[in-house]
This record gives C-alpha cells, structure tokens and sequence, in this order.
C-alpha cells in the first residue's frame, strides 16, 4: 500500500479487509453512530427539543414514517431519526467511559494480583469477589440516590467502577497463564524488576483478551443504562437517549408502536456489532497467541 | 537409584557450583506435594559441561531452576563462588543473575510474542547497562552475529516469524549478552528437528569456548550429552542414581537405570539390549507418592528387599565414578563384576 499513510492507518486497513463480510457491516455500523455522537452537536440545533420536529421536515404531527420524518415522529411531535442521532451520544459516553475505566483500572489490577500471586491476591480477589456478590442494579441505584446528581459524568463513572471488578477477574485469569510462560522466567533470570515484567512482559500479553471482553462487555452497558433509564436514573428528559426514548414511549405502545422500536432496534444492532468485533477480535488474538 | 549422599562432590574449593541436599517440592491440589527434587548433591568445576540427564518428569527443568532460584528450592544449598545463593535476599539475588543464565525448555515460549527480536536481546542492557542506544546495539548486533542470526534482518522481526532453532538462538543470544559465568541450557534441542539439533548442540560447544562458560546441559537422551560432556549425572524421580566422566558412564555403567537409558538411547553404540519383557519398561512412579528405598526399585531387575527398605547411599565404583545402589553393575573395589542385567545383543 501507498507508504505515505501512516503505518496504522495501513494496519487499520489490512484488519478491516481481513473481516468477513457481516463483521465488516458490524464494523461499519459501529464507526458510523460512532461518528453520529461526535458530530451531533455539530448539526444545528439538533441538541434543542424544541426544533427537532422541525429538523428533517415540516411541523407536521405524524406517527408514522413519511417523507417529512424519515422514521416518524414521537408522540410529542419529534422527529425521531435526530432523537435517536442525538441520544447516541448518552449511549455511547456511558458505553466508553465504563469501559474505559473498566479496562484500565480492572486489567491493571487483575494483570497485578496475577503476576504477584500471594497474600495481596488472595486479599484483592476476596474484596472482588465480595462485590461481585451484591447485585449490580441494587448497587447503582444506591451509590446514585446517595450522590444525588444523575448526569452523564456521574452514571458513567458509576457504571465504569461497578466494571472493575469483571474486568478484574478476565485480566487475573489470564496474567495467571501469561505468568506461567517462559519468557517470564526469563525476564526473571536476567534480573528485571518486577515491576518492569509487569509491564512489559505480562501487561501486553493480556491486554488483547481484555479489549476483546470490553468490546462485549460494552454491549452489556449500553443495555444497562437503557434500564437505568427505565428507573428514571440516568439522564433527564427532555436530552434524550436510546434507553430514554424507549421508556418514554412506553406508556403509549398501544397507540404508536413505532417509537420503542426504533431505539430498540439501535440497541440490538450495536449489541450485536459490538459482540460480533469482539468476538472476531478475541478469536484472531487467540489464533495468534495459540501459533506463538 | 535414588540415592542421597555426597561421596560424589569434590573439594569445595575446586567447584564453581555446588548444590547439597536440593528438594523441590510443590504443594498441589488436595493437599499432596509433588516431590520433583528430593535431596540432590551435585557440582560443577569452573569450564567444566555437566549433562544432567533423566526421562520426562524426573526433575531436571526443576533442578535447573531451583539453581537460579527460580523458584528457591525448598531446602537445600545452591553455592556459587562459595556464596549460598538460596541464604540472599531477593534484591541481592537478582544483582547476581548476570552470572548465572538459563536456557529454557521451550524455545518459543522464551520469547515475548509482542515484542521485536531486537528488543528482547536488548533487554538484559535495559537492566543492566550500557543504556545507552548505539552502544546497545553493537552488542546485540555482536551477539546475534555470534549464534549465527542476521542482526539486520532479525531485529524488527517479532519470534514467531523465526523457526523453534532460531528462537533458541535467540534465547541463546539474550542470555550470553550478560557475559554469564554459568549456562543452564534446559533440552535446548529436545524440540527441535534432528538436523538443527547438531546444530545448536555445535553452536553451544563454540560459544562455551569462546566465552569461557561453565555449562549445565539438562537432556532426556544420553545420546545428545554424550560428547558436549565432560562429566554426567543421572537422575531418576528426583534423585541422582549415578555420577561419572561422560566416557566412563557409556563404557562401564553402574546402575541399572543407566544402562537402560543407554539401551534405549537411538546410538547404536551400546552393545547391551533392553529386552522388552522386562519389568524395566514401565512407568515412571508418581512424584507424590514414591516408592520407599530405592525410588527405581519398581522397574529394576535387580531390585530385592534392601532396596525397598534401604535407600541406597552415593558410592565410589571407579575412578571419578559414583553410583547409588545397592547392587551396582560394577563391583566396590575388588569384587567380582555383576552379571549383565539385559540381555546382550
Ligand atoms: N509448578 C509445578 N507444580 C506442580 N508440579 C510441578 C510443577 N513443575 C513441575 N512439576 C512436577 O515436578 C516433576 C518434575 O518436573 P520437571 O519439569 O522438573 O521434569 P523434567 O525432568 O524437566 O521433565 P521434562 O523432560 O518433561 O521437561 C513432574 O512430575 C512435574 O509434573
Ligand atoms: S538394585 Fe536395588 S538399589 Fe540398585 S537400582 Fe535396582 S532397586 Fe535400586
Ligand atoms: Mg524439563
């Protein structure tokens, strides 16, 4: 390929084109509501709910899709395409931040307790295992009630700590196998510091298996503050995201049924893109660390 | 086999490594142990090649490790320059690694998949100097040069674009990097194809004269050790049966375990065959539970009640020849030599 492109956008390429089909579309999908959060801000007075009827059409009250709105309007007259462009942003903030914080903090803890084995694993991985015992949602809607702010910032930072333990347990389980492997030892015997092979030899051999889970695990997520949006706990209408829009709608799903099945549908298909990436991720990781 | 004792080891001034009484033993699942050492004496004069030498299971990885500490043995002295390495505290071990290198088993393995083959015969400098880069390089360069891998065409590449010999190659180059006294090489060639066995075995012998190294060469097969040895020591279940000049142990072996190591062995040299009959073809006995007295009694023809009852002790057969049993192939002394224990050819 051309050299004058940056060597990871070369990589980039090669990956995309490596994909089957399906996984290609799922990628395609991701990288454009991806693009959509980004951007939505940048479309004018998309954010202003009070203009979003106006945006794609006329001021024309309608349940169904037309011309005017592509996929039809709620039940308070707003479009529903720029609603649910618009609340991809909530989706997927609290879908990355979680997972970020998941990613970082747990795999670092995990890849720690796994290599340095003894007292301070077993003392961590009780802790873990201890939080890991109380149901999530009960959890959440504690720590949010006591905090007593429901925005953005907060239900994601929320989500991304009640992670770390998950996250913990995958980048344990496998700093444990990487930890067995002789390159270890050998970074043992020519007199690295621990914390040296920590980084070095073990941190990047487990990383890759814990991307893989945080792309699955990020599905997890975005399904969860759809229901914290059902409880009410998540961001205040009218901003809206995929989880509110569906609990909005909720109450009239006799009358129009068409506004809980568009945000659904946006649910299911990045789910489904972000478990298919992932899988073809973890399986291509393991290929290649299964040869090695 | 299976003997204690220290009637073997020499004068300690004479020996560079010295390891006494050595057990290694693992806690594993239901509260057994793995006894893969049990009490092995064993050492190494400066310059001099070891061959340790056993079946699959026996304890020679183990051995090979507890010498470096990795991890301590569980009891047991590892001296090195008169220094018991297994009395240091963990910082002071690690100051004195540059002395001692290993080899490990696996030769893929050894090496970080995610990182350049440059970087990993480097790394050794990142811990010890020189840091600095061009420095670095002309030595990697140097050393990979000297295990007979192109520098230039190696050092981005990442291990698994290398074969299992240049793998070990490159594991090889990592370790000398450090200018170690001692070499533990660990079956540096069990996983490689016969043709680049003689290879690797002919690239350690150069590389043992070139940088004056004391090598311990750990091999399941007494055919491999035979001629990089000067001396080799026989391990059976955690134990050392026999101890002798590399010649001396093929001409005239003592124990039976031997001999049937050397039957077995693909040389067609020994004169003696193993018949397949025999009791001597069975299994090795579980390390966590072995057998009383003599651990080989189970698979030996000779084997009578003194040797469930009695562990045999290291015994002087010959000149520079050691052997623990109780019925030696070779008579103590004067004695009337034994009968062949398998049946001649
Ligand atoms: N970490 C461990 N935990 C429990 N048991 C172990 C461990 N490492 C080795 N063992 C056991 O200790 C015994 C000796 O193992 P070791 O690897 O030293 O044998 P070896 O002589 O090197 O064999 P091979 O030729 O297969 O490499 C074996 O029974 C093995 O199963
Ligand atoms: S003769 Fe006895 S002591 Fe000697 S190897 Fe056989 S069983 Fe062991
Ligand atoms: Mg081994």
């Amino acid at each position: 390929m051309s050299s004058f492109l940056p060597s990871w956008i070369r990589t980039m390429f090669r990956v995309f084109w490596a994909m089957p089909l399906v996984t290609k579309l799922c990628t395609f999908w991701l990288t454009t509501i991806i693009l959509a959060a980004i951007f939505a801000d940048f479309i004018p007075k998309l954010a202003d709910p009070s203009y979003q009827g106006f945006l794609f059409g006329t001021d024309v009250t309608n349940d169904g899709q037309s011309l005017h709105h592509w996929l039809g309007t709620d039940n308070n007259s707003r479009d529903i395409l720029s609603r649910l462009i618009y609340g991809t942003r909530v989706s997927l903030t609290v879908a990355v931040t979680a997972v970020a914080f998941g990613t970082f903090f747990g795999g670092l803890l995990g890849s720690f307790v796994g290599y340095v084995r003894g007292r301070r694993e077993a003392a961590i991985m009780a802790s873990i295992d201890v939080i890991l015992a109380f149901p999530a949602l009960v959890l959440l809607l504690t720590v949010v009630t006591l905090l007593g702010k429901r925005n953005l910032l907060v239900i994601s930072l929320v989500v991304g700590v009640l992670a770390i333990p998950y996250y913990a347990r995958v980048s344990r389980a496998n700093a444990l196998a990487v930890s067995r492997r002789e390159f270890v030892a050998a970074a043992r015997a020519i007199g690295t510091k621990d914390r040296t092979i920590l980084w070095r030899e073990v941190i990047p051999n487990v990383m890759p298996t814990v991307l893989a889970f945080a792309l699955v695990s990020a599905a997890v997520t975005v399904v969860l503050e759809g229901t914290l949006a059902f409880l009410g706990l998540s961001v205040q209408p009218p901003t809206p995201s995929w989880g509110v829009m569906i609990n909005a709608a909720r109450a009239d799903l006799r009358i129009n049924i068409w506004p809980v099945i568009w945000p659904s549908l946006m649910l299911v298909f990045t789910v489904y893109s972000l478990n298919n990436v992932g899988d073809w991720f973890r399986i291509r990781t393991a290929h290649k660390t299964a040869a090695l | 086999m299976a003997g204690s004792g220290k009637a073997h080891l020499r004068p300690e001034g004479d020996a560079l490594v010295s390891v006494e009484d050595l057990v290694v033993e693992y806690p594993v699942a239901g509260g057994n142990t793995v006894k893969a050492v049990s009490g092995i004496s064993f050492d190494i004069k400066r310059g001099e090649t070891l061959g340790l030498v056993g079946e699959s299971g026996c304890g020679k990885s183990t051995t090979g490790r507890a010498l470096i500490q990795l991890p301590s043995p569980t009891s047991g002295a590892v001296h090195y320059n008169l220094v018991d390495l297994t009395k240091l505290s963990a910082e002071a071990m690690r100051r004195r690694r540059t002395d001692l290198q290993m080899i490990f088993q696996d030769p893929i393995s050894s090496l970080n998949p995610r990182r350049e083959v440059g970087e990993i015969v480097a790394e050794p400098l990142n811990v010890w100097g020189p840091k600095n880069k061009a420095k670095q390089k002309a030595l990697v360069d140097e050393m990979l040069n000297a295990v007979g891998i192109d520098p230039d065409v190696a050092r981005n590449k990442r291990p698994h674009e290398f074969s299992g010999g240049q793998c070990q190659r490159i594991s090889i180059a990592r370790s000398l990097v450090l200018e170690p006294e001692v070499l533990i090489c660990d079956e540096p060639v069990s996983a490689l194809d016969v043709s680049v066995q003689a290879q690797i075995l002919n690239l350690l012998e150069d590389l043992k004269k070139k940088y004056n190294l004391t090598l311990i060469f750990i091999a399941h097969d007494l055919a491999v050790v035979k001629n990089i040895s000067d001396r080799v020591a026989v391990m059976y279940l955690g134990k050392i049966c026999e101890v002798a000049g590399s010649d001396e142990l093929y001409e005239n072996p003592a124990h039976p375990y031997t001999q049937l190591l050397l039957v077995s062995s693909p040389e067609p040299d020994p004169t003696v065959v193993l018949d397949r009959s025999d009791t001597s073809s069975g299994e090795l006995p579980s390390p966590i539970n072995p057998p009383s007295g003599c651990r080989f009694r189970t698979r030996c023809p000779l084997a009578d009640d003194i040797c469930s009852s009695q562990e045999p002790q290291m015994q002087e057969v010959g000149q520079d020849h050691f052997v623990a049993c109780h019925h030696p192939l070779i008579k103590v002394a004067e004695a009337p030599a034994a009968d062949p224990v398998w049946t001649e050819a």
